[in-house]
């Protein structure tokens, strides 16, 4: 009955079609509504795609995404399913700010590493908790981080109106950032100026979100602690009789993931708004789940995955500004593609089981 | 806090209390049955715009009562299909399910209304308006108990009512049914179930469908109940406080209803900083927005007794062959 695909297929073609078949019932809502979908499509391209301004936003969103987008795979190699990258993500703008209000920084060379260094401790930390219950206490990671992804945000709420917040500032919002703390945008590097001529989000920080890919993909397959958090996933009871401490692998897992989620927050609060504002991740934490699942969690598919959701988030909120859709399609989309990859994924591989036994007679 | 501010904000938690008692008793047919639901608050969510969209359309809070069920039903029936059937990862399809609701809730309510994604504000016969209990004048005069039972008990939309009486229905098919001895067995070991003879597939799909039966209610409850229209995000993350109440319950109904009116409380407090400023505590509010969630956290730790959810739950059953 669980016939096996060509691992090909299981790679590639389960993630497209899964993908088609998201696209294909965005388009049904849309016809439902009244709305053309090829219109839509063409204006999200336009939007999106076709300018080195659209690329920019891209760009800039597909920089968070790849963060998160880790942070849930290397959890997910560990058998834990972590919802809980969105308020790893405020955590980590926490420590961001924090990073960058202390000091008088003369350069951003300088307040970069700090403030790395700040917002991955402070997303790890907030791993940390529900790691720590669920390696010791057996606590469910999946309803603890949802627990703290909501703790977050009120904690953020308080820690914002209450401490950060300036005399004399009406918003719940931290004071911008010393100068010294502005990160380059794509706009502002040599070389890269000639192709984006106007000021863009994207930053630096895209950088070093495809290194964490690299370093993510040497981590899970070129180091003994990958091996471990792999085996680990793939059979708790298999890597315990191996001798692989399930404590040790839980909570180095959950730490990574949350210190990447925690990354995230230099694209975006320093990068970007250039202070901590209320809800600054804005739901990427949650699209890292839907980024996982779509490149298979593996670093190279979360990176083309963030890609495409960069688009999928430029493009909706062009949607938005252009025409009477509103921008809530791509919640849709991110949810249809959720929905197909990760749990009608079964539905999905059925369906190219059929395609696939009934070529094989031919091609025998 | 005097007497009468006391019995205000009693009243208020009995208000902000039944939603999440609805979406808790729901939460808890599909999770005893063995599939998790964390999409209680997509469902919620469906159910509150489709409601409030029918019963502006018709004008009948009924009509709109009924397209809030079936709003539900077909999110449950989706996650069904995809964790029972498809026997996919039952934690991703709710949370992918509650993405599609934030956002196709304010689509559709968009195309109807083009109100920014509400819909028109309800009155009259499209939503649920108060009922007054027999009584309430002629007894009012008894002391404590009098304005209690005028303030707390009565006053009520219809929605408040059956979802306390839902409670006891709920104890009752639960554990004095042949039923729910089977549902409760299958969220168990829906091995043993099947060798009786039982169909698994069957008894955990009935359990999702009463899983979105309930949600309906809990969504019809917010947008015509509770508030007069829908808006966006309105259950605002009431679903996961169900879900943590759920926990906080252990799995079971009266201490279900005991975990929502105390998470409704807080609630309640947290609408009347005023009352927590006269008693010489400097609470802040998001505090009080967050214990619930704490507080689960805890009993989840094992601090407060252990919460042991259905041994099946997750697991998708496949029979053996």
């Amino acid at each position: 009955m669980m016939q096996k695909l060509p691992t090909w297929a299981d790679v590639v073609l389960v993630p497209l079609i899964s993908l088609l078949l998201a696209a294909f019932v965005s388009a049904l809502v849309l016809l439902a509504i009244g709305q053309s979908p090829s219109e839509a499509l063409k204006v999200m391209v336009e939007g999106a795609l076709v300018s080195p301004y659209g690329w920019g936003y891209t760009l800039y969103y597909a920089t968070s995404f790849i963060f998160t987008g880790l942070a849930v795979t290397i959890a997910y190699h560990a058998g834990l399913f972590n919802i809980g990258a969105e308020g790893q993500a405020q955590l980590g703008g926490l420590g961001v700010a924090l990073v960058c209000l202390a000091l008088p920084w003369p350069h951003w060379t300088l307040a970069l590493p700090a403030a790395m260094v700040g917002a991955a401790l402070f997303g790890a930390a907030w791993a940390a908790i529900p790691a720590y219950l669920q390696a010791k206490r057996g606590s469910h990671i999946v309803i603890t981080t949802i627990m703290f992804n909501y703790i977050a945000s009120a904690l953020l709420i308080y820690i914002l109106v209450e401490v950060l917040r300036p005399d004399g500032q009406m918003d719940p919002a931290s004071a911008r950032f010393p100068a010294g703390t502005k990160l380059p945008t794509l706009h502002e590097i040599p070389g890269l100026s000639l192709i984006f001529t106007k000021q863009v989000p994207a930053n630096v920080t895209l950088f070093i979100a495809l290194a964490a890919c690299v370093v993510i993909w040497a981590i899970l397959w070129r180091t003994r602690l990958g091996y471990e958090i792999r085996a680990f996933g793939k059979s708790e009871a298999a890597a315990r009789y191996a001798g692989i401490s399930p404590v040790k692998v839980t909570m180095i897992a959950m730490l990574i993931s949350g210190a990447l989620a925690g990354l995230m927050a230099i694209n975006n609060v320093m990068g970007e708004s250039e202070r901590l504002l209320q809800n600054a991740s804005e739901g990427a934490g949650f699209i890292g789940i839907a980024v996982a699942l779509m490149g298979r969690n593996h670093p190279l598919g979360v990176l083309l995955a963030a890609l495409l959701f960069g688009f999928l988030y430029q493009g909706g909120a062009e949607l938005g500004l252009w025409t009477s859709i509103p921008i809530e399609l791509r919640t849709v989309v991110q949810g249809l593609v959720i929905l197909f990859t990760g749990a009608l994924d079964q539905m999905v591989r059925m369906m190219l089981g059929v395609v696939f036994r009934t070529r094989r007679p031919q091609a025998a | 806090m005097d007497y009468a501010t006391f019995l205000q904000i009693l009243d208020t938690t009995v208000r902000l209390a039944t939603p999440l008692l609805l979406a808790c008793l729901a939460g808890l047919y599909s999770e005893r049955a063995g599939v998790f639901d964390i999409g209680l608050e997509g469902k919620m969510l469906m159910a509150a715009m489709t409601s409030a969209a029918v019963a502006a359309l018709t004008g009948s809070v009924w009509v709109g009562l009924a397209a809030g069920i079936l709003g539900a039903l077909l999110f449950a029936l989706v996650h069904g299909l995809a964790s029972i059937t498809f026997r996919g990862n039952q934690l991703i399809s709710g949370v992918a399910l509650n993405f599609v609701a934030s956002g196709i809730t304010v689509l559709i309510a968009q195309d109807l209304f083009g109100q920014g994604g509400r819909t028109p504000p309800l009155s009259g016969g499209a939503r649920f308006n108060a009922i007054s209990l027999p009584f309430v004048d002629s007894l009012s005069v008894v002391p404590i108990l009098g304005p209690m039972y005028r303030e707390v008990i009565s006053g009520h939309t219809f929605l408040v009512y059956v979802a306390a009486a839902l409670v006891p229905a709920t104890w009752w098919l639960l554990y004095r049914t042949r039923f729910g001895l089977r549902l409760r067995a299958v969220g168990e070991n829906p091995a043993s179930v099947d060798t009786a003879g039982v169909s698994v597939i069957r008894l955990r799909f009935t359990a999702v469908l009463i899983t979105g039966v309930l949600c309906g209610l809990a969504g019809a409850y917010m947008s015509t109940g509770l508030q007069a229209g829908f808006g966006r995000e309105m259950t605002a993350g009431r679903g996961y406080i169900a879900l943590a109440a759920l926990i906080f319950a252990k799995w079971r109904p009266w201490q279900a209803l005991g975990a929502t009116m105390l998470f409704g409380f807080f609630q309640a407090l947290a609408l009347r900083p005023d009352v927590i400023a006269k008693t010489g505590l400097s609470i802040p509010v998001p505090a009080l927005d967050a214990l619930p969630y704490i507080l689960t956290v805890v009993v989840l730790a094992g601090i407060v007794g252990k919460a042991i959810p259905p041994r099946a739950g997750g697991e998708p059953y496949v029979k053996e062959r």
